[in-house]
């Protein structure tokens, strides 16, 4: 869909001081059964692009899904009058950014495609994971679903840059709600609002176990339905990836957004509780926190070459041994902040979430690295204490540091020893000392890639697929409490 | 040519609505906008963006089989219509792998509906030379967003609906210090730049009581008096799951203990989805006539809920115009008798909320919210703004609150649009009053 995009660009641009042009072609299915009955597919096909004119100072932008002659020259002609009508009123000489002129492409790592299968197939995949989901009539509902989504990005600039990029991203989902004695409890496979989501084709699906899940699933939503409520109190507990996904997400992630630092945000998503001071000098964790900005874990669902203005994608250090090394900046933020602090250094992550938004600063693939304790030996660990797993409920303050979580599945520590499950699993803390209580880091066999499709932030508003990989961590001494009776 | 022009919808809508073989009915569904984004921080630009979106979805039905298909459109309405042809044919040859769906409903009558509004906006230019002038010396953050919007229905059968609207809405934040600001909304349809500049000066006037030093809380139960704008939040969370058919019939509904009769609201808690007094469209995207109005809460206890078509033919049920998520889109709080200037005084001593943000349920069969206050709120001794308030998280559960916590409504209801702008502007919207409420429970 965007065969031509590049040579009408080139051919429509006006004489400006740069430009650039970010199309985007997405061709989606979602699927969703449903207590045994499929709902209509839902297929869709979406291309535009997105036209970036930096002129007399000023910057603006132009989207539109009409890719011919006549609608890259009236978006560029948009995106010129914008630049002219802000110049002089922004908030940093546009003129001073740096030129992109990115050379390279990406393609994720496909060895199943997803066309391969029919929709019959897939109908009758999702169709089997159901029925198996139905264990007995205490389950009162039950679904399952899958969504894929093949995307073409091409990013064309005024100073010769060409980056093409194509994604293939697979999000599959099991479910399952228990009812027991007027209990009712819902259990997902990573999470309702798919933590489980990757890079590649149908491959994924074996990897997130999907045909083989569903008794899985309901078998704990009915462990959950007959469980006490979380005990209350101040206890050790272990997060496991589908629940650290959220914890990095939420009090790692977001504060240290560089635009939240300079206050673009806070208008809507918040500000932070992070300074650009705090870069090379705060200890933002134990010296068990090693916490990586990286693109190149080819099945994270936020791997790529290129961010979307254009600077190309290296792994990088966040937080080395619990210090805080650089925030996550795009290059705008940080021209913007190298103003006035000279040595911050940034990474590749200014995105959005179509060719209808402009970039921002966003999360890409942020994860904790493993560290060196078996989960055995972390249960070990435990006189007292839960174990919790997959994400449910998330609040957390303006500037990203109170917080309060919920997960689905909970699990008493006991004596060095996992004991009963517990529904309602919470626990609160405050992300500026919460990340010094973390005691003890999992090893690679506790490590698993998670994400999230639906990373909200911005005006206008984009919703953006993030990555977040990570061990199981033990946290101590956290004000952990359940639900009502 | 544009895809927010009536004459370009019914064009796409005269080529691809046609009986068809293979096909019982073909339905085209549009949603579109031709928008200024402009985003502001510390007083200047940060962003200026102009989109152009329109999207179809055609989709087909034979007997009890349905499939659909989404595009972007080019606005150039012969290749439009090419491609939505060739998604028609695409659609149709599919239905062969598409299992029979039992709760399959589709309109039964044909219907149209109109509703035409311009308006009177302003220029990108004319808006960053007000923006700018107004908020000179000033911490100012906020974002416009302005333009035509559209939602369009056409069928085979000759159903054809169109809401078009121009409008605006434009918040903003006026900081003091740190997470300090005072926050400020100017929507409608038509600009008026005396009354955005009026309410710049308005929300500059309260900075300074901003300035004092915050008062720190310790965690407990305070009485509270919520604006229509922290209410919006509470109802919204409320929305999440609370009133659909579905989430009732399945026991994951918040408000399944308010139906089992388990509890109770305050009598004095009326709430429905009131289509027609608000922005929303008067039609689904399945071209469902929505109603006036559906009761959601009567005198404090539960009545209809939103009952979208599957979930209609599924539990046997009347379709009542709910979306697929059945999730409310004009929800409307029936106001009190508290008048809005013995607010303080009937307050006499707790919180003042302004703002509440980022909410869920930390336990959701019990209707347990958590949530933070933001912005500007205050201490409140003897009926007088003491200080602002250092955010505070609250976990406290709804149907407390609104039952037996619940002292009065204000007399007046304030419509809040939804102001979110993901992957288009919306038409959602929140009309409540003020909320006085005892024994707010705070925990962090």
């Amino acid at each position: 869909m965007l065969d031509n995009l590049e040579a009408v660009a080139r051919r429509s641009a006006p004489a400006v001081q740069q430009w650039a042009v970010r199309g985007v072609a997405d061709i989606s299915e979602d699927l969703t059964l449903r207590q045994g009955v499929a709902q209509a597919p839902s297929r869709s096909r979406d291309a535009g692009a997105m036209v970036t004119v930096v002129d007399r100072g000023g910057m603006g932008y132009a989207a539109t899904s009409d890719l011919s002659d006549a609608g890259m020259k009236a978006a560029f002609a948009q995106a010129t009058e914008l630049a002219h009508a802000v110049a002089g009123k922004t908030v940093f000489d546009y003129s001073q950014l740096p030129v992109a002129a990115p050379q390279g492409s990406y393609r994720s790592p496909v060895q199943k495609p997803l066309g391969g299968a029919g929709l019959k197939a897939r109908l009758e995949l999702l169709a089997a994971t159901n029925a198996a989901t139905k264990l007995d009539e205490r389950i009162v509902d039950w679904m399952a679903t899958l969504w894929t989504i093949e995307s073409q990005q091409l990013l064309v600039t005024g100073d010769g840059g060409r980056a093409e990029q194509h994604f293939s991203l697979v999000i599959p989902n099991v479910q399952a709600t228990a009812s027991v004695n007027g209990v009712t409890q819902t259990r997902s496979a990573h999470g309702q609002y798919n933590g489980f989501c990757q890079q590649g084709g149908l491959e994924v699906l074996d990897r997130a176990a999907f045909a083989t899940d569903g008794p899985r699933v309901a078998r704990e939503a009915l462990e959950l339905a007959m469980a006490p409520q979380c005990p209350s109190g101040e206890m050790d507990v272990i997060l496991m990836p589908d629940q650290m996904m959220l914890q990095i997400h939420e009090s790692i992630g977001h504060p240290l957004e560089l635009d939240r630092i300079l206050g673009d945000e806070r208008n809507f998503a918040g500000t932070s509780f992070v300074t650009l001071d705090m870069f090379g000098s705060y200890q933002y964790g134990s010296e068990l926190l090693n916490v990586t900005y990286d693109p190149t874990r080819s099945e994270q669902l936020a791997s790529f070459a290129f961010d979307d203005d254009g600077t190309a994608a290296e792994r990088q250090f966040i937080i080395e041994r619990g210090m805080l090394k650089r925030p996550l900046g795009g290059s705008i933020s940080l021209a913007r902040a190298k103003t006035m602090r000279a040595d911050i250094e940034g990474v590749a992550t200014a995105r959005s979430s179509s060719w209808n938004r402009a970039p921002i600063d966003r999360m890409s693939n942020l994860n904790v690295e493993p560290g060196t304790s078996s989960l055995a030996d972390m249960i070990a660990s435990i006189d007292h204490g839960v174990l919790m797993r997959t994400n449910c409920s998330w609040s957390i303050d303006d500037s990203r540091n109170k917080f309060q979580f919920g997960c689905e599945y909970g699990q008493v520590i006991r004596n060095g020893r996992l004991a009963e499950v517990v529904r309602n699993p919470n626990y609160r803390g405050i992300s500026a000392t919460f990340w010094r209580s973390l005691a003890m880091v999992g090893d690679a066999s506790t490590f698993e890639v998670m994400g999230t499709p639906f990373c909200g932030k911005g005006e206008p508003s984009q919703v953006i697929r993030v990555g977040h990989a990570s061990p199981a961590c033990k946290f101590s001494k956290v004000a952990v409490f359940g639900g009502e009776a | 040519m544009s895809t927010t022009r009536k004459d370009t919808f019914e064009a796409l809508a005269q080529a691809v609505c046609q009986p068809t073989a293979g096909t019982d009915r073909v339905t085209l569904y549009l949603h579109a906008e031709d928008s200024d984004f402009i985003r502001f921080n510390r007083a200047a630009v940060r962003q200026a963006t102009h989109v152009t979106q329109g999207f179809a979805t055609v989709a087909v039905v034979q007997g009890s089989q349905r499939i659909e298909a989404s595009r972007s459109l080019t606005g150039r309405v012969a290749e439009d219509v090419a491609a939505l042809l060739s998604d028609r044919a695409e659609l149709i040859a599919s239905l062969a792998d598409v299992p029979d769906d039992p709760y399959l409903l589709l309109p039964d009558e044909v219907s149209t509906s109109s509703r035409h509004e311009t308006g009177t906006l302003p220029s990108p230019e004319a808006l960053v030379i007000a923006a700018t002038a107004a908020a000179r010396g000033l911490d100012f953050v906020g974002f416009y967003a302005g333009g035509a919007l559209v939602r369009a229905f056409a069928d085979s059968r000759g159903s054809r609906h169109w809401h078009h609207v121009e409008s605006f809405h434009f918040d903003w934040c006026l900081y003091q210090q740190a997470d300090k600001a005072v926050k400020t909304a100017y929507a409608g349809t038509h600009w008026d730049a005396d009354e955005f500049a009026r309410r710049m000066a308005t929300g500059a006037q309260r900075l300074p009581l901003l300035a004092l030093e915050p008062r720190k809380l310790s965690p407990g139960a305070y009485r509270a008096y919520f604006t229509p704008t922290a209410m919006n939040e509470l109802l919204g969370t409320l929305a999440w799951s609370g009133f659909g058919a579905q989430s009732r019939r399945t026991g994951t509904s918040s408000l399944s203990r308010l139906e089992h009769r388990d509890a109770q609201l305050h009598e004095s808690f009326h709430l429905k989805e009131d289509t027609a007094g608000s922005i929303a469209p008067a039609f689904t995207a399945e071209g469902f006539a929505k109603p006036a109005s559906v009761s959601l809460i009567e005198s404090g206890r539960a009545a209809d809920t939103l009952n979208s078509p599957r979930s209609a033919r599924q539990y046997k049920l009347a379709a009542n115009g709910a979306n697929a998520q059945e999730s409310p889109e004009a929800l409307s709080l029936a106001p009190g008798k508290l008048r809005e200037a013995d607010v303080l005084a009937a307050l006499d001593t707790g919180l003042y909320v302004s703002n509440l943000w980022y909410l869920n349920y930390s336990d959701r069969q019990a209707c347990r919210m958590t949530g933070m206050t933001r912005f500007a709120c205050f201490w409140v001794e003897g009926g007088k703004l003491v200080a602002p308030l250092g955010v505070m998280r609250f976990d406290d559960s709804f149907l407390r609150m609104f039952g037996e916590g619940l002292l009065d409504l204000t007399d007046t209801a304030e419509m809040v649009p939804e102001s979110g702008t993901y992957r288009e502007r919306q038409l959602m919207s929140v009309t409540t009053p003020g909320a006085l409420v005892s024994g707010w429970k705070l925990t962090l």
